[in-house]
């Protein structure tokens, strides 16, 4: 065993000890100095001292930055600092260490059998052990994957061997604790027994396993397709009365998937189509958020590889729920990491794997609430394309073989499914460290260049990846129709010592399956070989519909697929809604407007979050049209994102997001109505239409076995099925996360509920489309849209303390008039620049569109279109009535732009100034607001200047 | 003469083979990827091919440091290939991580040995991945082949470890390309030079101009709708980083 110490050279600065230093400094510990990071590398293996200083001096030390040693004596290796060596646990494997070994051997160097990879933190100053302690535990280890290393430890633990034995389950012995144990109700254990009494037989481990992940919420959504009393109406199965009911009676010719395959796909011009899936990685992100959100955005992707025939990803979007970062340390439940730990993890563990993969990311929210505190949630999109003909999911023939693709088997997530449908409790943190991994995105990429020509070439006939529940969800799903069996043993393993029914249930990431024809064997497994690509045959497909798995020639086990996909008995449960009474906020209780405005302008919502935007890639692929950041200084906050796809082509895909969980907490149709108009008024502000738009649904809401809550989930719904409707957007796709829960000294903590509406649009020529900055002095300020006093649930109110009960309807035929009529005024160049009204309503739209152009403005609020009468200037600034939008329009195009817009609600509502200054007039003509642009962009940047 | 054929060399982890393919497509050649294996397994030779593209990416995760693992397999299994490829007189080009593998590679001046270099990229000054926009400078009198007629390009950078580091000593001698500058004459100070590169570096050349790496990607601006202003009505046809292409391309045909 050697140990290689890697460290920056003395006289250059370590950016990544003085950032730690500076969050040493943010948790209030003087003590410490600064900080150097060494890298350490223990090589398991007998090496002579040319290999050694060869290894370090070629492959593990720049030499320019860095310097090295090897082996020293135990007395020097602190250096006089304090040191804290951090590990990752037996059973995590860095993929560096893989790396490393493939280099060694480049190098011509044999005989290391193993590398293990850690971080020595040397703090220097004098930190008491307490405070090295806090800064261990709060910075630098996360005992989910890490622990900290004595020195003089440091062995290569052998993993150990296992030995077969075939576990059994006696269904008759505690079915209360066994039921616990996997996971099912009541209901389902009695259904099993009932099944296995007539087999007469007990199943064995692996069948209970199977069933356990086939039959979670987070494989078959049963509470969305249980049968639900809700007042005096009893929906049998919510998802197809309402959200899939939409996209049947709609009916587009141009959707070509709807809710069956990994995604949902639509035609983009005829010969190429669009697959887009949003997924959650809520509870994984919750306590490893790195790895939790690095494994979420790795999940999605492969959904994009797995839909159709394989699709080419090509944008990523990624909205994250958290609380404030700015919350209170000493307020902190335990077993719960702090949001903004929480957060800067998150985002790294997305933006290191979607940057990896040189997927673009050009689009996104961060939503706070103190309800995210425990239960952060993480949605990563993925778009992809591939050519119409391979747009329709596979189907396998008897005879076919199954064959695994891409990286190995660990007990890696093992029961992360059923670990992603339970509540957290403070004890998850200790319980679950089996269920994150290290995601390696390479491995990932890797499978993505081989799958394209795999596809062209038509080797496959169907795909799908390995997600929650591994291989016993994959498989069983594929299998259904036709049956298949699996033999155990031929899995390729990280390291030995897995039982089979770990093999089976492994959430091992980076893994595909494919239905190979036996003829196509050896040309594909050459073709991945080419890459070094793993691919190993683990089964075939039959024609018996049963699942058979075997190990060393042992049968595991024997399902019938019927029995596994439709013996579940149906959820059934009572629904109930009934809306809160808030406290409306009195007279004194608000501010005046322009502190206000700059108050709302920099909260946690509104704020910029440029700071996340930059650090991740979002120019890869050089296909973007709109990117995040828009404006004279490329700091701006754009609306939608587009890019083009084709290279050679200027027809355009759009994307956006609407999300808004305050208005759910009055009232979750109305949340839902107006999240769904939020991702189209996006669309439509920077130039797209309504003509070809599809959607997703992804719900986050709290337990659904309290009546209540499941209450305002059938709300929701049934406000995405009318939207969808009038709108003429046909949902395609969507999800759900639920128990996003936590209970803590007996507490509850409940997130509020949370709806993310993503939409995909295609716009025929990507010329038309416009950005939200404002473009030119003198030019016209157009609001459209009527505005309501609609404050429940608003940005102002929240920044003082309140909810209020108004909260912000739809009225989707005025809506729909109102964005048709601006497809056509931006199709034809009459528009400059384009903002919907969302977060912060009329007051934040217009201050965003003057600090991102660099110009001033003057408006009236006595000019403003009202549905009803307003006497409040604050409620015409701040209102978050939906379906509004202030464009500007240039002198010369006034008058075809008031034709075309005829039989919308708008007016022209002041002008752009070359002042520098925004100056809102209230109804009495007074001067409400005057502040310079500047001022007002440096309030929305300073919260997460970073 | 026949369009001049491009290496696009991929890897595991490469990401921007795609676009940098399209741009030189663009240009006038045309351009294959070709993965690493096929060089090595003698399926595809070098010396069939006009300039050779080591385009963006992260190839093998980046891991040790960036760009490593693919330079010490390039220059271990393919050295005298790479060699001989240049010291032929044909072109060399490195975007962003390809300048990475070709610091690490030792094919760019700086390299003491084939084992030894003494520039290096690394850690930007902000210990963060930056994706931005940057003013570009072309050093006047540059025997740089890529940037003939080129005075200033505005490219965007995408990167974690784009900071260059090396001697006092060796500085001077650098035959630096393009360098990171501040759009009205003043110094190019954070976030105009992005990583903290010393003198502002962006990208180097050989003595004979023909072997050039840089750290912006010139292939994500060749058509005015990739600016991150055009719909401002700023930026041009084509975009900046066009010429880099048509440059190798019109230096391929001779």
């Amino acid at each position: 065993m050697h140990l290689v110490e890697v460290s920056l050279k003395g006289h250059l600065p370590d950016a990544r000890g003085l950032a730690l230093a500076r969050d040493i400094a943010d948790l209030g510990i003087s003590s410490v100095r600064g900080v150097r990071v060494v890298e350490i590398y223990r090589l398991d293996g007998n090496l002579k001292s040319p290999d050694l200083e060869r290894i370090c001096r070629r492959l593990l030390c720049d030499p320019v930055t860095g310097e090295y040693r090897y082996d020293p004596p135990a007395a020097k290796i602190t250096d006089g600092a304090v040191a804290v060596e951090v590990a990752y646990n037996p059973g995590v494997v860095d993929p560096v260490e893989a790396t490393i070994l493939k280099s060694i051997l480049d190098l011509g160097i044999k005989g290391v059998r193993g590398v293990r990879t850690a971080k020595r933190y040397l703090l220097e100053g004098n930190p008491g052990g307490s405070e090295v302690g806090e800064i261990s535990s709060k910075l630098l280890v996360n005992p989910i994957i890490q622990h900290v290393v004595r020195v003089e430890d440091g062995v290569v633990h052998p993993a150990p061997q296992y030995h077969f034995k075939l576990e059994g389950i006696d269904l008759a012995k505690s079915p209360e604790a066994l039921a616990r144990r996997f996971g099912f109700s009541q209901e389902e254990f009695a259904e099993i027994r009932a099944h296995f009494g007539r087999l007469g037989r007990n199943p064995t481990d692996a069948e209970m396993e199977t069933l356990a992940q086939t039959w979670s919420e987070h494989c078959v959504h049963k509470t969305f397709r249980g049968k639900i009393h809700f007042g005096d109406i009893t929906i049998d199965n919510l998802l197809k009365n309402t959200i899939m009911k939409a996209t049947r009676e709609l009916d587009k010719p141009w959707c070509i998937s709807v809710f069956e395959d990994n995604a949902g796909v639509i035609d983009f011009d005829g010969r190429w189509a669009l697959c887009f899936k949003v997924e959650t990685h809520n509870h994984p992100s919750a306590v490893e958020p790195y790895g939790g959100a690095a494994t979420g955005i790795g999940g999605v992707i492969r959904d994009i590889l797995g839909t159709g025939l394989s699709s080419r990803p090509i944008l990523n979007t990624d909205v994250f729920c958290f609380a404030e970062p700015d919350f209170p340390y000493q307020e902190l439940p335990k077993g719960v990491l702090h949001p903004r730990r929480i957060l800067k993890g998150v985002r790294a563990g997305v933006a290191d794997y979607g940057n990896r993969l040189g997927i673009p990311t050009l689009n996104g929210a961060l939503c706070f609430d103190r309800r995210y505190l425990a239960n952060p949630l993480v949605y990563c999109g993925t778009v992809g394309i591939m050519p119409v003909e391979t747009a329709r999911q596979g189907r396998q023939q008897p005879g076919d073989l199954v064959l695994l693709v891409g990286g190995k088997t660990g007990r890696d997530g093992i029961h992360g499914v059923t670990f992603a449908s339970e509540q957290l409790t403070d004890q998850s943190s200790t319980l679950s460290f089996t269920s994150v991994q290290i995601g390696n995105p390479i491995v990932e990429k890797k499978v993505i260049d081989v799958l394209m020509p795999a596809s062209e070439r038509r080797l496959f006939r169907r795909i799908t990846d390995c997600g929650g529940g591994g291989l016993s969800s994959a498989v069983g799903e594929m299998g259904k129709d036709t049956g298949v069996e699996v033999y155990l043993d031929r899995v390729p393993l990280k390291y030995a010592g897995l039982s089979y029914s770990e093999i089976w249930v492994s959430e091992s990431q980076e893994r595909m399956l494919l239905a190979v024809p036996p003829e196509n064997e050896k040309e594909i497994i050459e073709l991945f070989a080419a890459e070094n690509v793993e691919a190993t045959i683990i089964g075939k497909f039959t024609d018996d519909s049963m699942l058979r798995l075997f190990y060393r020639g042992n049968k595991v086990a024997e399902l019938e697929m019927e029995f596994l996909h439709e013996g579940r008995p149906q959820f059934e449960a009572e629904a109930d809604w009934q809306p809160a009474a808030h406290p409306e906020p009195g007279d004194g209780d608000l501010a005046p407007p322009e502190e206000a405005l700059l108050k709302v302008l920099g909260s946690w919502n509104v704020c910029s979050k440029e700071w996340v935007i930059r650090q991740y890639d979002h120019e890869v692929q050089g296909a973007s049209v709109l990117k995040p950041l828009v404006g004279k200084e490329n700091d701006g906050p754009g609306d939608a994102a587009i890019i083009r796809p084709l290279l050679d082509s200027d027809k355009g895909m759009i994307i956006s997001n609407g999300i808004n969980t305050r208005y759910g907490d009055i009232d979750p149709y109305w949340m839902a109505a107006s999240v769904v108009d939020e991702a189209l008024r996006q669309i439509i502000a920077v130039g797209g239409s309504l003509e070809r738009v599809a959607l997703l649904d992804n719900f986050c809401w709290g337990d659904t076995r309290r009546a209540e809550t499941l209450g305002a989930l059938v709300r929701a719904c049934q406000a995405c099925y009318d939207m969808a409707k009038v709108f003429g957007t046909p949902f395609i796709s969507g999800k759900d996360s639920l128990n996003n829960e936590f209970e803590y000294e007996g507490q509850r903590i409940i997130i509020p509920h949370t709806l993310l509406i993503s939409a995909i649009g295609v716009i025929e020529d990507v010329r038309q489309v416009v950005s939200m900055d404002f473009k030119k002095a003198g030019s016209l300020i157009y609001l459209v849209g009527a505005t309501r006093a609609e404050m429940g649930g608003s940005e102002y109110y929240r920044a003082y303390g309140y909810t209020g009960n108004r909260v912000p309807t739809v009225d989707v035929k005025a809506a729909k008039v109102a964005m048709d009529n601006l497809s056509r005024v931006t199709a034809a160049g009459l528009v400059s620049a384009c903002h919907d009204l969302s977060d912060g309503g009329l007051a934040i739209a217009l201050a965003e569109m003057a600090f991102a152009g660099g110009l001033g403005a003057e408006v009236r609020l006595s000019e403003v279109p009202l549905a009803e009468k307003i006497e409040r200037d604050d409620f015409i600034l701040f209102s978050e009535a939906n379906s509004r939008f202030l464009v500007e329009v240039t002198p010369e195009h006034r008058e075809v732009f008031e034709q075309v817009m005829a039989g919308a609600v708008f007016a022209p509502i002041g002008e752009v100034t070359g002042s520098g200054t925004l100056n809102v007039y209230g109804l009495s003509g007074r001067r409400l607001i005057s502040k310079p642009v500047s001022e007002l962009k440096e309030a929305w940047q300073r919260p997460m200047k970073w | 003469m026949a369009n001049p054929r491009v290496l696009i060399l991929r890897g595991p982890g490469t990401n921007c083979d795609r676009e940098t393919a399209f741009a030189f497509e663009q240009a006038g050649a045309a351009a294959a990827p070709v993965h690493i294996n096929r060089l090595i397994s003698g399926d595809e030779r070098l010396g069939d091919y006009d300039i050779l593209v080591i385009p963006g990416g992260f190839t093998y995760g980046d891991d040790i440091a960036a760009g490593k693992v693919l330079a010490n397999e390039l220059m271990l299994r393919l050295g005298e290939q790479v060699h001989r490829f240049i010291s032929d007189g044909r072109l060399v080009l490195g975007i962003c991580n390809g300048f990475q593998v070709m610091v690490k590679a030792g094919i760019l001046p700086g390299a003491k040995s084939r084992e030894e270099y003494d520039i290096t990229l690394t850690n930007n000054d902000s210990n963060r991945f930056e994706c931005r926009w940057v003013h570009l400078n072309v050093v006047p009198g540059s025997p740089c082949v890529f940037t003939r007629g080129i005075e200033r390009m505005y490219l965007p950078v995408a990167h974690a470890e784009g900071k260059l580091v090396t001697s006092p000593q060796v500085l001077p001698s650098l035959p630096v390309a393009l360098r990171y500058d501040s759009p009205d004459g003043g110094t190019a100070t954070y976030p105009l030079n992005p990583n903290g590169s010393v003198a502002d570096i962006a990208g180097i050349c050989d003595a004979t101009g023909r072997v050039f790496a840089l750290m912006p990607h010139p292939e994500r601006y060749i058509r005015q709708m990739q600016h991150p202003r055009w719909t401002r009505g700023e930026g041009g046809e084509p975009g900046d980083g066009f010429g880099i292409f048509t440059n190798a391309v019109a230096f391929a045909r001779g």
